[in-house]
């Protein structure tokens, strides 16, 4: 966990007040909506179909269990009882009054919480490993930069005003959990062959109408100079960025406009200008950072404790055991995925009551911690190994041990047409469907890792390009059909889907996802070859010919 | 942005003027009265553009109440009743599609 100083806690209460008072002039009048809008937006306020919507975020996807409980309470008193846990560690809850709204980002700030840059033109949640800390092989805890950008981007001037939104991603581990690639600046952590810590840094990543990867615009950045490389990349885009198209703004389209070599190179001038100003990090700085980190005291653990070895009788504790829980770097311990994707549930949304509880059992048995991934899952990240078969009872109790991680059931799905105002189909219906076609376990092992995703419109919330199988909604003369992608993936190896052939309409997708999913089965060389990588050899046409020749 | 009232206005049939009410969000359509209403049943209902024009223009001028005013398109059935035009609008009406994590 992460202990915010003074001015971390002064800040967000003076935001409150703020707040507190535009939202008094906007119900007075004295505000109009235009003049509103931004302020609204500076704070994670939207306008969705049926309500307001509040977007709270979650920082590197770490949360307290007294935050988590926090979130409860204003799910319960402010909203409709529930939250929607998002693709980019935010929080959303759907139903909140303007005339509340103040009083719930006062609840949430006593417990360090807040919503600033959760929308609006600027430096967005800095997003991280959902697993920082504690995965195995990890280079150094990912959190540590996360929040150094977290501390220098949040108000951050220059930065509030970009073209468009702007988005970081880290990761510190060989396998990349954070979707880096598809970020507006992606950074992976890593050891150069001197033995030197830095980040390899990715730019003009994104999804979204014009889908890009990132590219490597420079190979190693030293930690000692990560801000000042930042904010040339940041000062370059702000000074060229297209702020008179909106589908143009993002640093993707410069990037790809200007070409990597030429957009790297003024980087570079603007760069060398500064790189040894007060923006050269002093390891005292990050020394700080890191000391406010708390780590748990680890006890000396067996592997295979008695508890575990007499639960392994018990089918549906190993199911949920070979599925949900992955290696933790301390021996005797294991990281837990919570799934928030049941069987006919809408993807990532949690209850208050489930979120009480999860708090309650991050306190028993994760130190009091929990994590929340781009997956739209949480995960309980210190857990020992003799506690799992308690564990897992608990949490099969509350409707989240689905051992559906990483199978074809585990989707991501954006709120789509039943909230958004955006949307030009529904996605959770679709999302639903899907659980329930493929609700049998041993049918979804065998398949083994798909990874479905559900935006309901072009901005790509749901990240369709980058599911193996992607599904895009949208409107053929005012009724909701639905494009389908295969291949795609946000991993280390992120590629962005291809589309199969013409959209199919509402009713007609879980059969297209099925069939394709059955072409897989026959067509795949080994039991282990994984989808994404079937579609990478055979490319998309023997799925085409599948769905179409009976279409 | 374009002001609604500086966009071209077209209607294609019976239309009615939405919105969402300032201070919680919620869906509202414009009366003949010169109010709102959480009803769709209630709501005033224009037949051309000139109409959607005045009765928007109205809406609009109506900032404090409501944000985000716009024409949208009903059915009108033979019984008199008002469905909504299309599916966005029937939900926005209706509500989600989809049970509730927590029953109201
Ligand atoms: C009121 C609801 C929402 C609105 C109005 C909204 C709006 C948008 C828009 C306009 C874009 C495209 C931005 C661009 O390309 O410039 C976008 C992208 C995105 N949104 Fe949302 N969104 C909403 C909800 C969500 C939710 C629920 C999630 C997560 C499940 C999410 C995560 C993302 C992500 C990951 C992207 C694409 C990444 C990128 O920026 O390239 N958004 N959103
Ligand atoms: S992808 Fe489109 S429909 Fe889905 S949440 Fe984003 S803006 Fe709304």
């Amino acid at each position: 966990m992460y202990a915010y100083d003074e001015l971390d806690r002064t800040l967000i209460n003076e935001r409150v007040l703020e707040f507190r008072d535009q939202v008094k002039r906007r119900l007075s009048g004295e505000l109009t909506e235009d003049e509103f809008k931004m302020l609204r937006l500076q704070n994670g306020v939207y306008l969705q179909l049926h309500a307001y919507m509040f977007r709270v975020a979650i920082p590197y996807g770490t949360l307290s269990s007294e935050q988590l409980r926090r979130m409860a309470h204003v799910a319960r008193k402010y909203d409709r009882g529930y939250g929607h846990f998002t693709t980019r560690q935010n929080i959303q809850f759907n139903w909140i009054k303007l005339a509340e709204l103040p009083d719930a980002l006062a609840d949430l700030a006593d417990v360090g919480i807040h919503a600033m840059q959760t929308s609006g033109n600027n430096t967005r949640n800095v997003t991280s490993d959902q697993w920082a800390g504690v995965a195995p092989g990890e280079i150094e805890d990912p959190r540590i930069w996360s929040e150094l950008l977290r501390q220098y981007t949040t108000l951050h001037p220059e930065f509030s005003f970009l073209p468009r939104k702007f988005k970081f991603a880290i990761t510190a581990s060989d396998h990349d959990r954070a979707a880096i690639k598809v970020h507006d600046i992606g950074l992976r952590l890593y050891k150069n062959a001197a033995g030197e810590t830095g980040f390899e840094v990715l730019v003009g990543g994104g999804l979204g109408r014009t889908p890009f990867i990132g590219k490597t615009i420079k190979p190693f950045v030293h930690g000692h100079d990560l801000l000042s490389y930042v904010e040339a990349i940041l000062r370059v885009y702000n000074q060229y960025g297209r702020r008179d198209n909106i589908y143009k703004a993002r640093i993707k389209i410069l990037v790809h406009e200007l070409g990597i070599e030429k957009f790297a190179k003024e980087v570079e001038e603007e760069w060398l200008q500064m790189r040894d100003s007060a923006l050269a990090i002093d390891d005292s700085v990050i020394e700080d950072i890191r000391s406010r980190f708390s780590y748990p005291a680890y006890e000396k653990l067996p592997h295979m404790p008695d508890e575990l070895k007499k639960a392994a009788h018990d089918p549906h504790f190993e199911a949920w055991r070979k599925n949900s829980t992955f290696p933790h770097k301390v021996p005797g311990y294991a990281i837990a995925v919570l799934s928030l994707k049941p069987v006919g549930g809408p993807p990532g949304d949690a209850t208050a009551d489930q979120m009480d509880a999860i708090a309650d059992l991050a306190d028993k048995y994760s130190f009091g911690e929990i994590r929340v991934g781009h997956e739209q899952n949480l995960a309980l990240p210190h857990v020992a190994r003799r506690d799992l078969p308690a564990l897992w009872k608990a949490l099969d109790k509350i409707g989240v041990a689905t051992p559906n991680v990483n199978l074809v059931s585990d989707i991501i799905a954006c709120p789509g047409l039943d909230y958004c105002s955006l949307a030009n189909a529904r996605s959770i219906p679709i999302a639903q469907e899907l659980t329930r076609r493929f609700a049998n376990h041993d049918t979804a092992n065998l398949i083994g890792r798909l990874h479905i995703n559900i935006s309901g419109c072009i901005n790509a919330c749901g990240h369709h390009h980058v599911g193996h199988i992607g599904i895009l909604g949208v409107e053929k003369n005012g009724e909701e059909f639905y494009q389908i992608t295969i291949g795609g993936r946000a991993d280390e190896k992120a590629e962005v889907g291809t589309l199969i052939g013409p959209a199919v309409p509402y009713g007609d997708v879980a059969d297209v996802i099925e069939d394709i999913v059955e072409a897989y089965l026959a067509l795949r060389a080994r039991p282990d070859e994984l989808f994404i990588d079937a579609v990478k050899r055979l490319g998309v046409e023997p799925f085409r010919e599948r769905v179409y020749a009976t279409r | 942005m374009t002001s609604p009232l500086q966009q071209k206005i077209k209607i294609s049939g019976p239309s009615v003027i939405t919105a969402n009410r300032t201070w919680d969000g919620i869906v509202i359509w414009r009366t003949a009265a010169k109010g709102w209403s959480a009803e769709l049943s209630d709501a005033a209902i224009v037949r051309t553009a000139d109409e959607a024009r005045a009765l928007l223009a109205e809406s609009v001028a109506d900032d404090v109440g409501a944000i985000g005013a716009y024409i949208a398109p009903v059915e009108l059935k033979d019984s008199g009743k008002i469905k909504p035009g299309n599916l966005r609008e029937h939900i926005r009406s209706a509500g989600v599609t989809i049970d509730l994590p927590v029953p109201a």
